[in-house]
């Protein structure tokens, strides 16, 4: 049934159809901020080709572009001299590439078999022919030496069983090309090791593994190729042996700055602490301590799954805590309750505005009041011209640009909205704000006038805990960085320690757990 | 480098933007003529075409009748407002009738009412409850429960009719005329003037339209969802029990099964006819009324005009597909 078999280039050595998949000259943007800028590169059959770099390097744009997820707005691919434009993972599929996302796309409900066959079942008049189906499957289990029985119900398999499915599924469609996007994330050590045969099993049986991922020993031990990236440029492809753990991150560092930040106020020690954590544990936070200043920016740094959006929604009472004690200016706060937290002076900025943030259909003004609406009312009954005087008051002070104070929020631009994040924290005036990725899909104007109210709100004595995936953002604004890895606060950077090499060394390197390494 | 802001720039300067906020406006107040306008070519309509419509006896009459829609819709809307559904109104509505009907048998007309209308509330507040603390479906919980309410009403009620007589004080409840205007008329208006100033003009209602909107940004926000979620069920429960009441007053009758699916779904039309988005985030207590008499018009008309009442179902489908449609519409421009 599949169509786009391609016969006219077989040059490779390889057994299994396909050729060089080249990509010329590809560029994504999104929103006008470039997400990948140009880059070229060829995936040679029978080879792992890693892809490095920081979040939001473009790695993942990337193998989604490779993957037919999304397409490029310049450049071209070819598989084997034919181009390709995918309209849809469906048509990549046709031409023999799969990928395996970070978010495994099993149907729970359905056994292991229908998962592998999903789409694809052998079927008379509609009828799945259950027998036939189970035979195929049984070979191509042991073709790649999975252990799995076909009945068991997917959504009862580990994660890592669930990848095999999808493994499964990818081979037995005639893939020339998988695509990996951090398969080892979620995985246990034994489980991890496993993959790894498979994945070069899948390069020996000449297929090409696109392998995306945040671990450098592991792509070190694996790819035989690696390309880095940075910014959405390609900085450099090298062949693995060529290649060290240092080599790499000196190619992930090293970007021309591209916004200034405010000048820090300078740290004090001696100021008066008003959070303070002590062995706090929820889901995905494994006994974590640190002390907040007032006036002090706190920098948390890490990778996407490090534990940070966790840390900070266990500090605000929003997640399950399991044990630890999280004191705001000196009072605990048990209990678990948003609400609770914010009338403490706590408030969190969450990562994603649009779905843990914003009421987007409504407007600017019931966006921003929403937290503090007892200010601008009496007996519950809102007063129309001073809730009207107040939000105009804050959209000045954080220069939010809107039409109106009516003007739905979804009107509003990326930048815009996140501003009005921080007008409505402004508006609870707290004693500690806790920013999650305050920056993501800001333009850059905007970043800096984000930049700005961090640094003021901390200049009136506010303790400011910021989240980053942005390295540069992270190191520019804050007195004291926490790298966490796994749930846990790796170590605390300050002064003449803080800069890139230090937090990328503790965010990446598996070995330096125990006893921070300068 | 020194600290400074670089856009410094005043508010209503967007042009772009103050084009679309003023499409925005229109969609909202387009949402209500939506309503409205149908609304009054329905009514002139009838007025042209059947003489005994536009008299005062008729419309009071049509008001008087949809005394208990009205108040349950109005409750209704915040329940929908608030991410909600209310499924149980009816069986509500049908429990509250029998027990004030029993109780005003024997008792003082005060203890048949106050007694009623608890019940309805405590019912709500049960509904409340389980949806929000053991995250059961609005649809699902609410269905259930509306099973288990028709029952004990049926076992309050020992299946029987119950039936009033003209001269207890009970009767007086919904039947003294102001200005020749029953009080039942009255009742309603004032209860649903204060849920429509609940919603549109009190903390309580931007609460409710945050928890329908987006309930983990209001949560984060520091709105207590749940508890804002039980109170909406526990008002719609309670305007079930007002509803309940009056009509047993009106009519001096009450049976278990009085309200039912029937006005449950029928509540439910008038809701979303009047603009009121299914999805939540989004309503008006007053486009509700409306969407209420609009339906209670094309009823009253097609029995003036002798029309076959089998077609007013078809119509009033057609019409229920037609808002919907439109709302989704309106939604789709929003984003």
């Amino acid at each position: 049934m599949s169509t786009g078999n391609i016969e006219e280039a077989p040059r490779s050595a390889a057994t299994s159809s396909g050729g060089d998949l080249v990509a010329t000259g590809v560029s994504k943007r999104y929103g006008g901020v470039p997400a990948l800028s140009d880059v070229s590169l060829t995936i040679t059959p029978g080879t792992v080709h890693a892809l490095v770099g920081e979040n939001g390097a473009g790695k993942s744009t990337l193998g989604k572009i490779i993957s037919g997820v999304i397409s490029p707005d310049e450049g071209t691919m070819t598989l084997g001299g034919e181009h390709l434009s995918f309209k849809s993972p469906r048509e990549a599929l046709a031409h023999g590439i799969v990928t395996i996302a970070q978010e495994l796309a099993i149907v729970p409900g359905l056994s292991v078999a229908e998962n592998v066959y999903l789409g694809v079942e052998a079927s008379t008049v509609g009828f799945v022919r259950r027998r036939e189906s189970r035979r195929r499957f049984r070979e191509l289990a042991e073709a790649v030496g999975f252990d799995l029985s076909p009945d068991r119900r997917a959504g009862s398999l580990s994660i890592a069983d669930q990848q095999k499915v999808e493994i499964m599924r990818a081979l037995s469609r005639n893939t020339s090309i998988v695509v990996m996007d951090e398969p080892t994330a979620a995985l246990s050590g034994n489980e991890t090791a496993a993959l790894h045969d498979i994945i070069r099993s899948l390069a020996r049986d000449g297929k090409s593994v696109v392998l995306i991922s945040h671990f450098l020993s592991e792509v070190l031990a694996l790819a035989d190729v690696i390309t880095t990236l940075r910014d959405g440029h390609l900085i450099r492809t090298v062949d693995a042996k060529d290649a060290n753990e240092e080599s790499l991150i000196e190619g992930m560092l090293g970007r021309s700055l591209l916004t200034a930040f405010p000048e820090k106020a300078t740290a004090d020690e001696e100021r008066a602490i008003v959070l303070e954590v002590e062995h706090l544990k929820a889901p995905g936070v494994n006994d974590c301590s640190f002390v907040l200043h007032e006036s002090e920016i706190l920098g948390i740094a890490g990778l996407v799954g490090a534990g940070r959006s966790e840390l900070a929604r266990a500090i605000f009472r929003d997640s399950k805590v399991s044990g630890g004690t999280v004191r705001l200016k000196g009072t605990d706060l048990a209990g678990h309750s948003p609400s609770r937290s914010i009338r403490r002076g706590l408030v969190f900025i969450p990562e994603s505005r649009k779905e843990m943030g914003l009421l987007v259909g409504r407007s600017v003004k019931e966006n921003i009041s929403l937290s503090r609406l007892d200010l601008v009312s009496r007996f519950g009954w809102i007063a129309g011209i001073r809730e009207r005087r107040k939000v105009t008051e804050l959209m000045n002070a954080v220069t939010v640009k809107a039409a109106s104070i009516r003007t739905p929020v979804s009107m509003l631009s990326g930048g815009n909205q996140q501003k009005l994040m921080f007008a409505r924290s402004v508006m609870c005036s707290p004693s500690v704000l806790i920013a999650d990725e305050p920056t993501r899909g800001v333009d850059v104007g905007s970043k800096r006038a984000i930049y700005d109210i961090l640094t003021e709100m901390a200049a009136s004595g506010m303790g400011v805990v910021v989240i980053s995936s942005d390295l540069e953002e992270v190191l520019g604004l804050a007195h004291r960085v926490l790298v966490m890895r796994h749930g846990r606060i790796i170590t605390e950077l300050s002064g003449e320690r803080m800069n890139e090499q230090a937090v990328l060394a503790a965010a990446f390197t598996e070995s330096s757990s125990e006893g921070t390494d300068s | 480098m020194n600290v400074q802001v670089e856009t410094p720039e005043a508010l209503d300067v967007d042009s772009e933007g103050g084009l679309r906020s003023g499409v925005i406006r229109l969609l909202g107040s387009w949402r209500l003529a939506g309503i409205a306008i149908p609304f009054l070519i329905l009514f002139i309509v009838l007025s042209v075409w059947s003489g005994p419509f536009l008299s005062t006896t008729n419309l009071i009459n049509i008001l008087d009748q949809q005394c208990a829609f009205l108040a349950i819709a109005a409750a209704g809307t915040l329940v929908l407002v608030a991410g909600g559904l209310d499924l149980s109104v009816g069986a509500i509505y049908g429990l509250t009738a029998v027990v004030s009907g029993e109780l005003a048998e024997h008792h003082s007309p005060f203890i048949a009412i106050g007694v009623a209308l608890l019940v309805g509330l405590g019912v709500g507040l049960v509904n409340g409850m389980i949806v929000a603390f053991l995250k059961i479906n609005p649809l699902i919980a609410t269905l259930a429960m509306s099973f288990v309410i028709g029952g004990v009403a049926l076992r309050v009620s020992n299946n029987n009719l119950i039936v009033l007589s003209q001269n207890s004080g009970f009767y007086k409840f919904a039947n003294v005329q102001f200005w020749s205007i029953p009080s039942a008329v009255w009742i309603v208006f004032v209860f649903v003037v204060i849920l429509a100033l609940l919603l549109a003009r009190t903390t309580f209602g931007r609460y409710v339209i945050a928890s329908g909107g987006n309930a983990e940004a209001a949560r984060l926000a520091g709105v207590r969802v749940n508890q804002i979620r039980i109170i909406t069920y526990a008002l719609s429960g309670l305007a079930a029990g007002l509803g309940g009441v009056i009509d047993t007053s009106r009519l001096l009758s009450a049976q278990a099964t009085g309200g039912g699916p029937t006005l449950t779904f029928t509540v439910l039309a008038g809701i979303v006819v009047g603009g009121t988005s299914i999805a939540g985030g989004e309503g008006s207590v007053p486009r509700t009324t409306i969407g209420v008499l609009f339906i209670a018009l094309i009823g009253n008309g097609f029995n003036l005009l002798n029309i076959n009442t089998l077609y007013q179902q078809i119509v009033l489908g057609l019409i229920l597909l037609a808002a919907v449609s439109i709302d989704v519409w309106a939604r789709k421009r929003r984003r």
